[in-house]
């Protein structure tokens, strides 16, 4: 047992088990990993990045002679999902980084996941083939013409077996629906519908339909001059396809009816925490402006990131969060230069486990923190290349604030926040999660035994 | 075609000794698989030809299983894939081997788009009735319960439009299991499969035993209008519409209402919506009396709904709804019962709403006769049509005809005349096209005095409006008026000050008097022609502006027709000739043009034609004229023509 882990590993050692992207230095800018996703079964893994890619990984069937890889990720598919653009209307360079990945519940044998960057959302399909057509009558089986006088029975195309060949088609792009950018994409638990967010407005779109999309949230004042909050994420309830959130700049979390009235304008429940007036600095508002919200799968609570600390809100108590979690609280006191190195402007997303009894979410250095809900013990690990040996057990870090610096233990000083972690994943049902550190995506799952 | 005639024509000589007709269809099974998605498409539409020629036993044992396995292609392909099986039973063997279509349409039946799975399953519903009822049981039943029992909501989805075409021809035994996968669809975990169900319940409800709809379906639908999402119950509304058709009153009452009744109180208002929208059809099928106890008092809440789209689709159904009700006392009931709601309507926040009720209200009034439509009516519509939102006051006006059957369009003329000229003057040239559109409509109603006083100027206005598409509308609302009022009419006030424009500085609206004068010459008919418009056309020949001037060739085209000889010999066909000899190559083209057209014209008016003068005999010229620009050519004079781009040229 290693001290300092305490509770929370009881029952779980994460230990690493793969690392994805480039491993020499000097990864070009289109590499850094953008967004990452588990499917609903958890047997996929979508990442997108910077250069408009979107890579799937697929989860190997666990074979039972090699127990202790216990179903390892391996690229699936890889495609690229946006490409640049120009507005020539606007004078505005559209980037092809994709901000978000959703996958669809699973209606066939093919997946399906919308993707989308600061413009256009796409959905795109994932489908196998393992067949393939044989057979012409104007051609022979090398490829050459026949002489038509020579062809005196018609041949129909036989099927035969292939390689297994994975494609990935465009099926719907639903485009010119957004003035700002787009940050967020949630699919409906009704699996018609889906919403995109951007910076003044939230639209509610069919999967069918194209063309046409509504406008459920707009908050942009008549004169932008009095423009004081931007939306900042948005998310629908699990369960009920009537209720989606969404955050705000200004730290407030709003809950909406879609079923009170067709323009969501008015919120149904609004969620704020009274601001506490001794820690009130000109950063204040910047580090509570919130970066995620998640709903739990339960969809009793819903979670909350700002810059320096992870809420947790029951959905029946408006007035403050009932859980606050501390991420990185040493930075409160070096504000000043994050602010200067734009730093504070990170936007780090957080993730719940598959029973909403753990959460996770990113930090500088490479290093992320891990809540436990139940035991209020929490840990630090660090995604490090140093660490990627096969089922190296994570050691816990420790980062020290002043006074004397212990052994095992890294300074404030000495972090590295060029090393950020904004995009992490859990696995739906098991201790697996996907961590993205730049341009390499890490892979940890829990130590059996 | 292309590709079939293509090759074929190019191996005519070698192909003598093989079977000719074998070649296009090779080709055709080829292009199954081409690599372009038109060729594809094009094959896969000419399916029944490739049957044919391979015979029934082929068909069924090469071409269905290689179908089958072709779901990987576009939708476009897959559409017309789902379709030609629906017409394919002949030419597999006829309804003996009808099954063998099962299973390329059930793998198209499991694919993601939706339009292909409604199309497959449409195929599926067209071939069980051409299934003997022991094949259905064999063949057509089991798929079903495979479709019903897939992995995939897809496939379950598609199972629901299936039930409906083999319940009735199934055995006691297997209705019984039918009616039990049906049951168990109806509360699928997925919402996509419920609603799948809920929009097939009304019809699977016709075609069960009478028993069976009152103890099986009727629990189903009060499940699925109670359901947690909310798409699932608003289809439930329009389930409610076929189940009630089928039942007695009482059990109407007794089974439905209920349901319906909490519906429109539904605490979404998608369903209410739903509700709203679907008025007319539940009206029918609840009767005259539920509706009066029931329906009436849930309209009134919907009109007074707090969401707006609610209220908007309800206002839509004002008036199909009063001329639904009984004719004993259904004035008496509208005055009292809809009324009232419908005055606050006029005031409405919300202008989609106004809008609404604006396109329907009008016809109130042929319901409740002149004296209500005088007393209670003509207020409300004189409140619209000075409502602030443009599309309130057009549908007023666009619907003008109902009210002037009852009381005249007299009594609102004080009102009418500001709305529309406001309109008139709209800055969005949408709403004075619109208004432009009733114009002939207005000006039969109000009579030709009303209307030079008050119209006549508006309509000229238009006719320099500096959108093009106004411009157009405006000289076709001339030459309706003229059909109206008659020519000496147009004599008196129209055609001068049209021809008047002819002076206009502005080339674009010397080019509106040609237009005039091609859609005014016909219903002025060819005196006024003759003697006002043409020397006005023939004076344009020589404008500066190139445009002009072939407008002018092409207005004598026009009105060619119209002339008689003498003024074509003499007075068209010299200039037509001068403007063929024109420096831009647009006018040359135009002036030949109608040189051939007005020659056309003499010939048949049997006047000699000079072999020298005729212009219309094939030469090199001519076909220089024709010969289509490329994009890069120019010309040659530039800035010798102004080019409107909002002008045809």
């Amino acid at each position: 047992m290693i001290p300092g882990l305490g509770a929370l590993t009881q029952d779980t050692l994460w230990c690493f088990s793969q690392l994805k992207g480039t491993v020499e230095i000097g990864a070009t800018e289109a590499d850094i990993i953008s967004t990452v996703e588990f499917n609903h079964t958890g047997e996929l893994l979508a990442t997108g990045d910077k250069g408009g890619r979107v890579v799937i990984f697929q989860r190997e069937q666990e074979s039972k002679n090699q127990v202790h890889r216990r179903g390892e990720y391996n690229v699936y598919s890889t495609f690229q999902s946006h490409e640049p653009e120009f507005d020539y209307l606007k004078s505005l360079e559209i980037e092809e980084k994709i901000n978000k990945i959703r996958w669809l519940p699973q209606q066939n044998a093919a997946y399906f996941l919308l993707s989308t960057n600061d413009k256009t959302v796409k959905l795109w399909k994932v489908s196998e083939r393992d067949k393939r057509p044989e057979g012409y009558n104007l051609k022979d089986e090398e490829g050459r013409l026949r002489d038509p006088a020579t062809i005196t029975t018609l041949r129909v195309p036989v099927l035969r077996p292939m390689d297994l060949m994975v494609e990935a088609t465009p099926r719907r792009v639903f485009a010119n629906a957004h003035t700002y950018h787009i940050n967020s994409i949630s699919v409906n638990s009704d699996y018609e519908t889906y919403m995109s967010a951007d910076d003044l407005r939230i639209n509610l779109w069919n999967f069918e339909i194209t063309n046409q999309s509504f406008n459920i949230v707009d908050i942009k004042p008549a004169n932008m001059e009095e423009l004081t909050e931007v939306i900042t994420a948005a998310e629908f309830h699990p369960h009920h396809c009537n209720t989606f959130v969404y955050s705000s700049s200004k730290g407030t979390i709003r809950l909406c009816d879609m079923r009170a009235s067709a323009l969501c304008d008015r919120h149904t429940k609004f969620f704020e925490e009274p601001e506490d007036p001794s820690n009130r600095s000109f950063f204040s508002e910047i580090i509570s402006s919130i970066s995620d919200v998640k709903f739990s799968h339960s969809g009793r609570c819903i979670m909350t990131r700002d810059y320096l600390t992870v809420k947790v809100w029951d959905l029946n108590m408006e007035n403050r969060p009932v859980e606050t979690y501390q991420v990185h609280d040493y930075l409160r006191s070096k504000l000043c230069s994050l602010y200067e190195n734009d730093c504070i402007f990170d936007k780090f997303e957080c993730v719940w486990n598959g029973s909403d009894s753990v959460i996770m979410t990113g930090s500088y250095n490479n290093f992320f923190r891990m809540f436990d809900r139940n035991t209020k013990r929490d840990v630090t690990l660090e995604a490090s290349r140093e660490n990627s040996k096969p089922r190296a057990i994570l050691k816990p870090r420790k980062v020290c604030v002043g006074g004397k610096r212990r052994k095992d233990e890294i300074s404030v000083d000495s972090l590295d926040f060029s090393k950020k972690i904004l995009h992490t994943a859990w696995h739906p049902s098991e201790n697996i999660i996907a961590v993205a550190a730049t341009n390499n995506l890490y892979i940890f799952q829990d130590k059996v035994n | 075609m292309a590709g079939v005639a293509g090759p074929a024509t190019g191996s005519g000589a070698a192909g003598g000794d093989g079977d000719d007709s074998l070649y296009p269809i090779a080709v055709l099974i080829d292009e199954l698989r081409n690599e372009d998605v038109q060729l594809r498409l094009n094959s896969i539409k000419k399916l029944s030809t490739i049957a044919l020629a391979l015979g029934v036993e082929r068909t069924r044992t090469e071409l269905l299983p290689f179908l089958t396995d072709t779901i990987y292609d576009e939708d476009e392909v897959l559409l017309a894939l789902a379709e030609q099986l629906g017409n394919f039973t002949g030419l597999v063997g006829g309804p003996d081997f009808a099954h063998c279509l099962l299973p390329p349409l059930e793998s198209l039946a499991t694919v993601e788009e939706t339009v292909v799975r409604d199309k497959a399953v449409e195929s599926l519903r067209q071939i069980s009735q051409e299934h003997t009822p022991v094949a259905l049981e064999a063949h057509f039943v089991p798929l079903v319960k495979r479709l019903a029992s897939g992995d995939w909501f897809t496939s379950r989805t598609s199972a629901c439009g299936l039930f409906s075409v083999c319940y009735p021809r199934a055995s006691i035994a297997v209705k019984g299991e039918i009616r039990q996968y049906f049951r168990s669809l109806c509360s699928d975990d997925t919402p996509m499969v419920r609603r799948a169900a809920a929009s097939k319940l009304g019809e699977f409800a016709k075609v069960l035993e009478l028993d069976s709809v009152k103890s099986e379906i009727v629990p189903l639908f009060t499940n699925l209008a109670s359901d947690e999402q909310d798409s699932v119950r608003l289809l439930a509304v329009e389930a409610c519409v076929s189940i009630a058709q089928l039942l007695s009153q009482d059990d109407i009452e007794a089974l439905v209402m209920p349901t319906l009744r909490q519906a429109a109180e539904d605490k979404s208002w998608r369903v209410r919506y739903m509700v709203a929208d679907k008025f007319s059809e539940l009206q029918k099928a609840v009767g005259p009396k539920i509706t009066l106890n029931d329906l009436i008092p849930a309209f009134q809440n919907l009109l007074k709904d707090c969401e707006a789209e609610v209220r908007a689709a309800a206002a839509h159904k004002v008036k199909e709804l009063c001329e639904n009700l009984p004719m004993e006392g259904r004035e008496t009931m509208i005055m009292n019962q809809i009324l009232p709601y419908i005055k606050e309507l006029v005031s409405d926040t919300n202008q989609h709403v106004k809008s609404a009720l604006a396109s329907v209200i009008m016809g109130l009034s042929t319901i409740l006769g002149k004296e209500n439509t005088i007393e209670h009516l003509l207020p409300l519509f004189l409140a619209q049509l000075k409502d602030e939102c443009p599309e309130v006051r057009l549908n007023i006006i666009s619907n003008l005809d109902c009210v002037n059957e009852v009381i005249g369009i007299r009594q609102l003329s004080q009102s009418l005349l500001p709305a529309i000229v406001e309109l008139a003057e709209d800055a969005k040239w949408r709403v004075r096209l619109a208004i432009i559109e009733y114009m002939p409509l207005l000006a039969g109603q109000l009579g030709v005095e009303f209307f030079d006083e008050k119209l006549n100027s508006l309509c000229m206005a238009w006719l320099v409006d500096h959108v093009y598409a106004i411009r157009e509308a405006a000289t076709n609302n001339l030459m309706k008026l003229v059909q109206k009022f008659g020519t000496e009419w147009a004599q008196n006030t129209i055609v001068p000050k049209v021809l008047v424009m002819a002076n206009d500085p502005n080339y674009l609206h010397r080019m509106t008097t040609l237009f005039c004068i091609n859609a005014l010459s016909e219903a002025c008919g060819q005196e006024i022609t003759t003697k006002q418009m043409l020397p006005i056309v023939l004076k344009m020949a020589g404008d500066q502006v190139a445009n002009v001037r072939f407008n002018v060739a092409k207005s004598l085209q026009k009105i060619g027709p119209i002339l008689d000889t003498d003024a074509l010999q003499e007075e068209v066909k010299p200039v037509l000739q001068k403007l063929g000899q024109d420096e831009d190559m647009d006018v040359k083209y135009f002036a030949q043009e109608a040189i051939s057209a007005v020659a056309q014209r003499l010939r048949k008016l049997d006047f000699p034609v000079k072999d020298s003068e005729e212009p219309s005999a094939p030469g090199a010229d001519k076909n220089h004229f024709l010969r289509p620009r490329g994009p890069g050519e120019d010309t040659g004079k530039e800035g010798a023509a102004v080019r409107d781009s909002q002008a045809p040229r």
